[in-house]
């Protein structure tokens, strides 16, 4: 092998050594974990996960997360399609300005919303549910959503949808059974984007809060204080964790650099 | 009348992109529009299919004004310079889709579709998908789906724009007899005089927003009614230059003059702009009458069997465009031969004043 292909491979095993430790960490014991330094478990168990999977607090954190995540997911993409498309296709007053104040949304850390959101859905009964969180996600996504969708959209020629009116079909047909299908690609790459946001987000989720809709994340900050130091119950949570994403992630691996650059390649 | 336009303006915030127009369009044969790009062909395409809507002005389409009619109940068929297609449909499907839209019985709809992708070679193709298909075969597709449907009009706007010469030529050809006998309104824009000439019909030549002639094609070019209707309608660009009619001459400069004659002769004496189109000037003797000069060759290009010289004469830059292969010395100075009975004269507001011909 020569020297210089070590390199990236160093930085690979680099990169890949924290996701290791903690893969490896789920199937030992705690006592083996706090007992010193091992590279491999020296008493493989599975106890770890089947806590998780046994114990409601445990697995309705996974439930919960994934109930707000899909709800917010499909609230994105179902407010920004439209607005995409609008961006994309016809010139109004302040367009342009409006496009570019979407994206300002995310430059304000999420900190700065956390007050007004829990003391409005306090007051309107919304708090400690997922809707509530879902909501509250919408801030980042649907912009994020719209500046990806644009992207793909205006890669689109305005001629389809010319063509398409011309052989009779009304907008509605159109947008779903030929514009749609077109831009899957785009979708895919949204959805991907709001539920990534929303998976890893965890100030607005714990804060918005309490029991009822109690994300994985939150469950996970909470069991290093309960029966003194469960490593390896946390880290069988943090492997469930990471999974979700990289099963989405497999999906949309193709569009993912154009997803980064918002459609615009 | 099958479709016309009244008095149809098109104004985009500041912009004007349609004059006043008025045109009628008839059923059978091609209607072309001719014109540079952005002259306004492809406005006046979407306006007459209701894409968009007029500024001031009404469409009608048989009998019956439109103008509000939205383009999906129009009956009508686009084909676009690009090759537009919908890429998540096999070419079958495609080509069905304006007849699944109208929620026709699938027998007929099978029916029509196989007799359509006949006609246009794309038996073969059915089950594919348009990116798998060669430009021309997808440009194809979206013919096939523009003549399935029936439609009242059809409107091609430079379908043949984006194709190969090859392809192109070969399809140039055929698409008259595939449109043929279907009685519907034929729009074709294109930005090529010579695709003008070879598909006939009715000419309206487009130029910055504004219809400047209309007439059958062959009639169009032979009798320019204006100095802008011979430079939309000639190409390489048409030749001109200020002239002075003394008497039976008319002089380009003190040293170069030929007589007049046919309607040129009795033209008043005065200034007017000759045009003569650059296959009028010749570096060899033509049988008709013609005159000779001599200028520097500045540019000289070789496209296929035809030589092309640019030349001066006169403080102007005159093209020819000569069929067969010519040696020019670029720098040196040539003979060229130019036939007086093929210019045109125009008077100082641009119009036509007379022909160096007799008639036709």
């Amino acid at each position: 092998m020569r020297p210089r292909s070590l390199v990236p491979l160093i930085y690979i095993l680099f990169l890949l050594l924290p996701i290791y430790w903690l893969v490896a960490m789920s199937f030992k014991t705690t006592n083996e974990i706090l007992g010193g330094f091992s590279l491999f478990p020296q008493k493989w168990t599975l106890a770890n996960y089947r806590a998780i999977f046994t114990d409601p607090t445990w697995y309705w954190g996974y439930i919960n997360s994934i109930l707000y995540v899909s709800i917010n997911t499909l609230i994105s993409l179902a407010a920004a399609l439209p607005a995409a498309y609008a961006f994309s296709r016809y010139r109004f007053l302040g367009d342009k300005h409006l496009f570019f104040w979407l994206l300002t949304n995310r430059m304000a850390p999420a900190a700065v919303f956390a007050l007004p959101f829990f003391q409005l859905y306090s007051a309107v009964g919304l708090f400690d549910t997922h809707l509530a969180v879902a909501l509250a996600h919408c801030l980042f996504n649907i912009p994020l959503a719209v500046w990806i969708l644009e992207g793909f959209m205006s890669g689109v020629p305005k001629e389809l949808d010319e063509t398409a009116y011309v052989d009779g079909y009304s907008f509605p047909r159109f947008f779903a059974t030929i514009f749609l299908p077109t831009i899957k690609a785009g979708v895919g790459v949204a959805a991907f984007f709001c539920f990534m946001f929303s998976w890893v987000e965890l100030l607005l989720a714990k804060t918005l809060t309490a029991v009822e809709a109690k994300p994985i994340a939150a469950t996970m900050t909470r069991t290093a204080s309960s029966a003194g130091y469960e490593l390896g119950l946390l880290a069988a949570a943090g492997v469930l964790t990471i999974i979700p994403g990289a099963i989405v992630i497999y999906f949309v691996r193709n569009y993912i650099a154009k997803g980064f650059a918002l459609g615009r390649v | 009348m099958a479709l016309e336009l009244r008095d149809v303006t098109k104004t985009v915030g500041a912009e004007t992109h349609i004059h006043p127009t008025t045109l009628a369009l008839d059923q059978g044969g091609f209607n072309i529009l001719l014109g540079a790009t952005n002259a306004g062909k492809s406005t006046l395409i979407k306006l007459m299919a209701g894409l968009e809507k007029p500024t001031t002005g009404e469409v009608w389409a048989n009998g019956e004004n439109v103008t509000s009619v939205s383009p999906q109940k129009r009956e009508i068929a686009l084909v676009h310079q690009f090759f537009v297609n919908y890429p998540h449909m096999t070419v079958f499907e495609n080509i069905a889709s304006p007849l699944r839209v109208k929620g026709l019985a699938k027998s007929e709809i099978e029916a029509r579709v196989e007799e359509a992708a006949n006609l246009l070679q794309l038996g073969p193709m059915l089950a594919r998908r348009p990116q798998e298909l060669s430009g021309g075969q997808q440009q194809r597709t979206a013919l096939a789906r523009a003549i399935v449907k029936d439609a009242t009009a059809i409107f091609l706007d430079e379908p043949l724009a984006n194709l190969d010469y090859k392809l192109r030529e070969e399809l140039r050809e055929q698409l008259p007899d595939i449109l043929a006998g279907r009685g519907t309104v034929v729009v074709y824009a294109t930005s090529e005089p010579t695709e003008a000439l070879l598909l006939g019909g009715t000419t309206a030549l487009v130029h910055e927003g504004r219809v400047v002639q209309t007439g059958p094609t062959p009639a169009t070019y032979r009798a320019p009614g204006s100095l802008t209707a011979a430079q939309v309608f000639s190409d390489p660009p048409i030749n001109t230059a200020p002239v002075e009619k003394r008497g039976e001459e008319m002089w380009l400069s003190d040293a170069i003059s030929w007589p007049v004659f046919g309607e040129a002769a009795g033209l008043a004496d005065g200034r007017y702009t000759v045009g003569i189109r650059p296959h009028h000037i010749t570096p060899y003797e033509p049988s008709d009458v013609s005159i000779a000069f001599r200028g520097p060759v500045q540019i000289t290009e070789l496209s296929g069997s035809e030589s092309v010289a640019h030349f001066a004469i006169a403080g102007q830059t005159w093209v020819s465009l000569a069929s067969g292969v010519h040696a020019y010395r670029v720098g040196e100075a040539h003979e060229f031969h130019m036939i007086p009975g093929q210019c045109f004269y125009f008077g100082p507001d641009g119009s036509l004043a007379a022909k160096g011909r007799a008639h036709g």
